[in-house]
């Protein structure tokens, strides 16, 4: 019963740093056995000869929709599409209608997730009450009921005060909080990156001091707290230096970065594609460069991919009127394999690392490694299967996606969750 | 393109021009209420010539402007892309003149109806006269000449291909064919 | 041509010439005393107005008249535009009115290139967001190269609100694809980053920028940028960027002064200026119904209707 034995891959172990030829059998949704020309009686044998085997994706941002904006994306939509870019974790974010700011919101999402998801789901709750920045969430509460982290993301924290009240009071909890850094007063009305294609555009910009000065504030808070701060999608040069700096001096911060941010700048809105438009912005080459040292140099912990879908009838709309945010679950893989692994910025372990126990960690959740007796999620990668971006057929329901039509090379071939294939790509595998 | 036949050279055309403006001055009892008109490109040198020929004649001046009909075509839409639009440039009063169109060949008679259009909207000539190096026949409109230098039957095939010194730097009308 | 009009940072020379020259002969038509001529008769230019603007609208609607195309003009003001009808929507009605050319101002940056994407009919920016104002910015060109014979070699200074200024941008292709040179002068808070990057150079005070300038353009200053924070009130405004006569006198001798209008009268220039010989204000206005009559004829060709 439920026995799969994936014959010939090189297997990925993070930990250790280093990719091994080996055979993972898995018996009850739990890595039973990893080793070389393994026999096992009486199971189920996929051959992946010439694949890596990694230890199951993790996503840590994510916006399911669901409760609220369910024409948007649904947890299960979401999480075919999880399934499908090879990520058997998500964490989802808690800007829901209603927003994840009590247990019973939490519930509700891990209850769907359980009948409906086809991959794990971590709720995030909010840091405040409505996401308004004003009271405090009941962090504990949420914390019961199964979030793993905390976030406002979407709607900063605007107030100083209240943030470090949170990070006091999160501290406590032993929750990180998630910051999505822009500052309000800088960034508001903008549409784009500030800069020389604002300009020739004619859209109204978000200057990069936006971001920095959050993080800055943010970083100072979490020392003075001593809270767990992990900064999500990092778009700028300076920021990137701010995290590095604070990491040296020993601050409890971790950062992410999407896929967007260190492939995409912002030459990509000239045309004024709205699927190009996201929150925040896509940067100058410079910050590309950034984002990549960064990335390669440990100050950015996690790739993840602020799924953010919307339907058609809302992108399709005037440039500044557009809402913000792009679908990345199924092209994240691809472009890390693409624009991070092949050009030599990561090695596939430590692109795995950034994908698996680095968000794990920050999530303090029991994944993303290939021990024995951990639960069995597991990603095969192909690096060398290539395919075209296509948004009419992702699984997932949001279509804007800038990507369309570009070739990708290094995507995910079978996606196993507890020991359960819920994606097999089939006769490319 | 092929070269069929030369109609006219460079005397041809200097000897119908001559009895072009005899007949223009003849029929409008001297030149008092004349004015020239020519139509862009080939009828504004002969437009000029023709003023000439006439002041040598009768030792008065007459008048000459040139017509630009591109915006009144009727086969814009169908064209790939919009021809270039020049000046139109006829510096005295139309209305109550006598005016002599001027072109270097009269075929269907579509340009000759878009230079009606267009002088009417100038104002109103007592009479509009044509006068046209070559007619070639093929009418689709009940438009004809009041001068012709030279009729020439032709087959809708064949071009026929004024060239003047002024824009052409020769002086002949040849008939081309279509290959 | 293209199907539309919607900038001039992608048009190159040979394209932009050829509108300035067309529009000379129509030039012509507006000075006759019977102002039609029937090119084209029997199509539809639907001017879409998402903005108020009477003289860019009356400038597109009389060109059209002049020649004798039909025209009806959709305004914010008197239709479903203001009931929340999208562009998307708006597009639709569009087509299904089978209208040849779309006349689109809109106050959003990329309104027209949405548009233009999404119907057939041949669109014109008349005014999208702080992008692009391509018809005046042609009709600055037509003017300076009336007046001056040339366009290359010319020193064009545009002084004021950059930042949100439409005109600004498409005066900065339109003048530096021609050869000219452009100098941008105005508040440290308006000038939007990156713009050298344009080719145009950015000067420290007025002098610097009207400095033997063979053409000056002054840019409208909104009041509400006051409230915004952008600059601290109109009296400093009017004694750092304002044109007088004074200042004018740094210029060439001759220079040609130009406002794409309306113009606020002693704040961005003083009366003696706006009304001097030098200005060229209400002859932009004149030679704006022939520049647009040679972008609708122009844009009209090819066939496509039929």
């Amino acid at each position: 019963m439920n026995r799969l034995l994936l014959k010939g891959g090189r297997v990925i172990d993070p930990l250790a740093g280093e990719i091994i030829a080996a055979d993972v059998f898995i018996t009850d949704g739990k890595i039973a056995a990893v080793g070389r020309e393994l026999t096992v009686e009486e199971t189920v044998v996929l051959d992946v000869s010439g694949k890596l085997v990694a230890p199951g994706l993790i996503d840590m941002h994510v916006h399911l929709r669901e409760p609220g904006y369910e024409a948007k994306e649904t947890i299960a939509t979401g999480t075919a599409a999880a399934a499908r870019g090879g990520f058997t974790s998500v964490a989802c974010m808690p800007n829901t209608d209603p927003v994840a700011d009590n247990p019973a919101v939490i519930g509700y999402i891990r209850a769907k997730a359980q009948t409906e998801g086809m991959v794990n789901v971590f709720p995030v709750g909010a840091i405040t009450r409505e996401s308004k920045g004003e009271q405090l969430a009941e962090m504990a509460a949420l914390k019961e009921a199964g979030a793993v982290a905390l976030s406002d993301d979407g709607r900063p924290v605007a107030g100083a005060a209240i943030m470090r009240r949170a990070m006091q009071y999160a501290k406590m909890t032993g929750l990180t909080i998630i910051s999505h850094c822009e500052e309000p007063s800088l960034a508001a009305g903008g549409a784009m990156h500030e800069g020389y294609m604002s300009t020739v555009l004619g859209l109204p910009g978000i200057p990069a001091a936006a971001e920095e000065v959050m993080v800055a504030r943010d970083i100072i808070l979490a020392e003075a707290t001593g809270c767990p701060l992990h900064i999500a999608h990092v778009s700028t040069a300076g920021s990137v230096r701010l995290i590095r700096e604070a990491k040296n001096r020993g601050v409890p911060v971790t950062a992410e970065a999407t896929p967007h941010h260190f492939t995409l700048t912002d030459e990509a809105v000239a045309g004024y594609d709205t699927a190009t438009k996201v929150n925040p912005p896509l940067r100058t080459a410079e910050d590309v460069a950034a984002l990549r040292a960064g990335l390669a140099d440990g100050t950015i912990d996690v790739i993840a991919t602020d799924h953010a879908p919307h339907t058609p009838e809302e992108k399709d709309v005037e440039y500044a009127k557009a809402p913000c945010g792009m679908v990345g679950l199924e092209t994240a893989l691809g472009l890390v394999w693409t624009e991070l692994v092949a050009p030599g910025v990561l090695s596939p372990v430590e692109a795995v690392r950034r994908l698996t126990v680095n968000p794990a960690r920050v999530l303090g959740i029991a994944r993303g490694t290939l021990e024995i007796g951990v639960t069995a999620d597991i990603t095969v990668i192909d690096p060398e299967l290539e395919a075209v971006v296509d948004p009419d057929r992702f699984a997932g329901k949001g279509r804007n996606n800038p990507f369309a039509g570009r070739t990708l090379r290094g995507l995910a071939v079978l996606t196993i969750v507890a020991g359960r294939v819920v994606y097999d790509a089939g006769p490319t595998r | 393109m092929r070269q069929k036949a030369q109609i006219m050279d460079r005397e041809g055309i200097r000897r119908a021009l001559t009895r072009i403006a005899h007949e223009v001055i003849e029929r409008n009892q001297g030149t008092g209420n004349l004015a020239l008109i020519g139509i862009r490109r080939r009828g504004v040198p002969l437009a000029a010539r023709l003023a000439e020929r006439i002041r040598e004649i009768e030792g008065s001046s007459v008048p000459v402007g040139t017509l630009d009909i591109t915006l009144y075509r009727d086969d814009l839409t169908t064209l790939a892309q919009q021809p270039l639009v020049h000046r139109t440039e006829v510096p005295f009063p139309v209305t109550d003149k006598t005016i002599v169109l001027v072109d270097d060949v009269i075929y269907t008679g579509r340009t000759i109806r878009a230079a009606l259009d267009a002088i009417m909207d100038l104002g109103r000539p007592r009479q509009i006269q044509l006068a046209a190096l070559i007619d070639r026949g093929h009418r689709e409109l009940p438009i004809r000449a009041d001068y012709v230098g030279k009729n020439v039957p032709t087959s809708r095939r064949e071009v026929v291909s004024v060239r003047l010194q002024e824009i052409d730097a020769e002086e002949r009308v040849l008939i081309l064919e279509k290959e | 041509m293209k199907k539309d009009l919607l900038g001039l940072q992608q048009m190159t020379a040979p394209e932009i010439a050829r509108i300035l020259d067309t529009a000379v002969p129509m030039k012509e038509i507006t000075g006759r005393q019977i102002k039609k001529v029937p090119t084209l008769r029997g199509r539809t230019v639907v001017n879409v107005f998402y903005e108020p603007s009477t003289r860019t609208r009356t400038s597109f609607e009389l060109a059209a008249k002049y020649l004798s195309a039909d025209t009806v003009s959709i305004s914010a003001s008197a239709s479903s535009v203001v009931k929340g009808e999208s562009l998307k929507d708006t597009a639709r009605t569009i087509c299904a009115m089978g209208a040849d050319v779309v006349v689109l101002r809109h106050p959003m940056a990329g309104a027209a290139e949405m548009l233009a994407r999404t119907v057939p009919a041949a669109v014109i920016n008349a005014g999208d967001g702080a992008h692009e104002h391509p018809s005046q910015a042609l009709l600055d060109l037509f003017t300076v190269r009336e007046k001056t014979g040339r366009l290359d070699g010319l020193t064009v200074a545009v002084i004021g609100d950059i930042l949100h200024s439409r005109v600004a941008r498409s005066d900065i292709w339109g003048f530096t694809t021609m050869g000219a040179t452009v100098r941008l002068c105005g508040p440290a808070t308006m000038i939007p980053p990156g713009i050298e990057a344009t080719g145009a150079a950015v000067c420290r005070n007025m002098e610097q920028a009207l400095d033997g300038a063979d053409v000056v353009i002054m840019l409208r200053i909104q009041l509400e940028r006051q409230q915004q924070g952008l600059f601290p009130g109109v009296r400093e405004y009017a004694r750092l960027f304002g044109l007088d006569e004074k200042r004018l006198a740094l210029a060439r001798p001759g220079a040609l002064v130009m406002h794409p209008g309306p113009v606020n009268r002693g704040v961005e220039i003083s009366p003696a200026v706006a009304d001097g010989v030098q200005s060229m204000i209400n002859e932009q206005v004149t030679n704006g119904v022939a520049v647009r009559m040679a972008i609708l004829y122009l844009l009209s060709g090819g066939g496509k209707n039929e």
